[in-house]
């Protein structure tokens, strides 16, 4: 699904030149949950940036469901984000003053969907993240949460090839995170290759698959076994 | 622009925006408003100062006659001319420019005129209606000598204001019966002159009639003209200039004058004397027009700001949009689209209710220097669309900009 080889990325930082990321191989098959782990600055969120096409790599090679991501002019990288992509952020990033469904619905409007269609099936999303009656909330309605399962609605609704998500349960308690990652899970258990950047070791264990990389370079990478969020809601 | 769906989410931004809506709309309108208003006093200034300086803008020719000083045709120098109705009618019908005022004028330097035990010597004079117009005379009571009285040749007098307060004192003389050489002649109104005493001691009456009652046959003592106002002196003396020659050739040509005789007519042309007002006209012109447009870039700007403040506002959720696939056009388009359709409603709203205001209270204003504050509709029409194009121009670039963004940048939590 996803095949990354020899990245490197590396920022500016007025004269100084930081070096990011120093050649990442790395590759996904279709299905798996896979934890990318790291301190901060050890590069774990430039790399999924450049996988979501949020931003680009210096050098190397990167393939995604068969087509090669290079070279995108913004129009294109838009297409293949709506086309290809699920986000889910740390700080949800919701449009406040759009209702859950409406936000839900939003990455249907760029595909070009007609509103009725929309609805009906941002509301199939609701429904399967358990928030059906709170689709005519505002955000600033809703707990975290809740707000995190209508971003993960939001990241399912264009029915892309892979999710990722930043931190999800950065910003949420732990009862609340080991929900959110029962959800994670669930949806990965349908098929859904999903991958989750994250620097807390319990919420790591819920995944299948654990990257470590730290200052740029990947020095583990390993499956595990699966520790199911349930048992600890 | 079209789009069903893009329209559904332009309304849905708008509602559910409802503060950012209102205070956009609000600074638009009140600005499209404030403009109108501004652009319509600026008018009604230019009105009032013009209306008062109009009479000074008259150019009058005045024609009158003397002696020949050269010999012509076999006639004798020191020969002495007379104008004659006929005259007048063939200046009138050779005119080939328009012309605004036009009276011939018969005249008794001191007629004696009374009124019961009253009676007092005034200057006589038989005019046409026009020359109330000439000599800036304003009518205070009763009315000035019209068509009728001319061609009916009525014994009616119109006094000056002196001359009413010598014969009537306090009382209303219109109606009453005056005798001037011996004649009753009816006073049908009485006037005022910016020339002061002295020329309200005159007395008009028809020319017709003056012409009968003095035995003046077709004589005439003189005749005046006014032409149209010119939009600035150049003009205005050029057309002037032309008018006075053709009209001393052609009346030469007719009484047989040596072209180069000087005083066998006497042409009085004050057209030099308007040139200052021509002048000050067109300085305070050229002033309004300064002010109109220095208003209208003060509400481009302001306007700018507003779209400008608005996409800034925005920046996060441009991130949002890009990261769920919204292409860079698609960005502008929605946020140009909104803009203008904001602006577009409450600039017309602004410039509805600017234009009622000035229309309803603006011929209630009755000051000496503004007078009728009016906007023409076109110019508030092309006014209106040439903000909402400013505005759309200004916040196209902040739109693009937005739409640059990386989404990545914009999502970064501050």
């Amino acid at each position: 699904m996803i095949e990354i080889k020899d990245l490197h990325k590396s920022y500016k930082m007025g004269e100084n030149s930081l070096h990011v990321l120093k050649g990442i191989n790395f590759s996904v098959e279709e299905g798996e949950l896979v934890a990318i782990m790291g301190s901060s600055g050890s590069g774990k969120s430039t790399l999924l940036n450049i996988l979501g096409m949020l931003d680009e790599a210096d050098e190397g090679s990167y393939t995604l469901d068969g087509v090669p991501i290079k070279n995108l002019n913004e129009k294109l990288a838009a297409q293949y984000r709506n086309k290809f992509l699920g986000f889910i952020f740390q700080s949800f990033n919701l449009i406040n003053y759009k209702s859950a469904l409406d936000n839900v619905a939003l990455p249907l409007y760029y595909q070009g969907m007609k509103r009725s269609e929309r609805m009906v099936r941002s509301m199939a999303y609701l429904e399967k993240v358990g928030l059906a009656d709170w689709a005519s909330h505002k955000p600033n309605e809703l707990s975290g949460g809740q707000k995190q399962r209508v971003a993960i609605a939001r990241a399912l609704a264009s029915d892309p090839k892979v999710l990722l998500a930043d931190e999800l349960t950065g910003a949420l308690d732990s009862t609340t995170s080991y929900e959110i990652m029962d959800l994670i899970q669930k949806i990965n258990d349908e098929g859904r290759t999903i991958l989750i950047v994250t620097h807390e070791e319990d919420i790591a264990q819920m995944t299948k698959r654990i990257v470590n990389l730290k200052d740029g370079v990947i020095i583990d990478d390993k499956k595990i076994n699966q520790v199911r969020a349930i048992q600890n809601v | 622009m079209f789009s069903l769906e893009r329209w559904q989410e332009v309304f849905e931004t708008i509602s559910k925006n409802k503060l950012r809506t209102f205070l956009t709309g609000v600074s638009v309108a009140s600005g499209i408003f404030i403009l109108v208003i501004l652009l319509g006093v600026s008018v009604g200034f230019q009105n009032g100062i013009e209306s008062q300086f109009q009479n000074d803008a008259e150019n009058i020719i005045n024609i009158s006659s003397g002696r020949t000083s050269i010999d012509y045709k076999g006639f004798n120098e020191g020969r002495r001319i007379q104008l004659k109705n006929d005259d007048y009618d063939l200046v009138v019908k050779n005119s080939r420019q328009p012309i605004e005022f036009e009276s011939p004028m018969y005249r008794i330097f001191a007629g004696l005129v009374s009124y019961k035990n009253e009676s007092g010597n005034y200057r006589l004079e038989g005019v046409q209606p026009d020359y109330q117009f000439l000599e800036s005379a304003d009518i205070i009571e009763g009315r000035f000598i019209n068509r009728n009285d001319i061609t009916s040749k009525e014994k009616y007098a119109v006094i000056g204001n002196r001359a009413k307060k010598d014969l009537f004192k306090d009382t209303s003389p219109i109606g009453k019966t005056i005798k001037i050489s011996g004649l009753n002649f009816k006073v049908i109104g009485v006037f005022t002159d910016p020339g002061g005493d002295r020329e309200e001691t005159r007395v008009y009456i028809p020319i017709t009639t003056a012409q009968i009652v003095f035995g003046a046959g077709t004589d005439i003592s003189n005749m005046g003209f006014t032409l149209p106002k010119e939009e600035n002196y150049d003009k205005a003396l050029k057309q002037s200039n032309a008018f006075a020659a053709k009209l001393e050739q052609i009346l030469k040509a007719k009484l047989l004058i040596d072209p180069k005789d000087e005083s066998a007519l006497f042409i009085s042309n004050n057209i030099e004397n308007t040139k200052e007002i021509y002048l000050l006209l067109s300085a305070m012109r050229a002033f309004f027009w300064a002010v109109g447009i220095a208003t209208l870039l003060a509400g481009i700007i302001g306007v700018s700001n507003i779209m400008l403040i608005i996409v800034k506002e925005r920046t996060k959720e441009i991130g949002i949009r890009k990261a769920l696939g919204a292409e860079p056009l698609s960005i502008v388009g929605m946020i140009l689209h909104e803009s203008v359709f904001v602006t577009t409603i409450s600039g017309l709203f602004g410039l509805i209710f600017g234009l009622v205001l000035l229309e309803v209270v603006g011929p209630l204003i009755e000051l000496d220097f503004i007078k009728n504050p009016s906007v023409n509709f076109s110019i508030a029409v092309s006014t209106l669309i040439l903000l909402i194009a400013a505005g759309a121009i200004a916040g196209f670039f902040p739109a693009w900009k937005g739409a640059r963004i990386k989404p990545i940048d914009a999502l970064r939590d501050e």
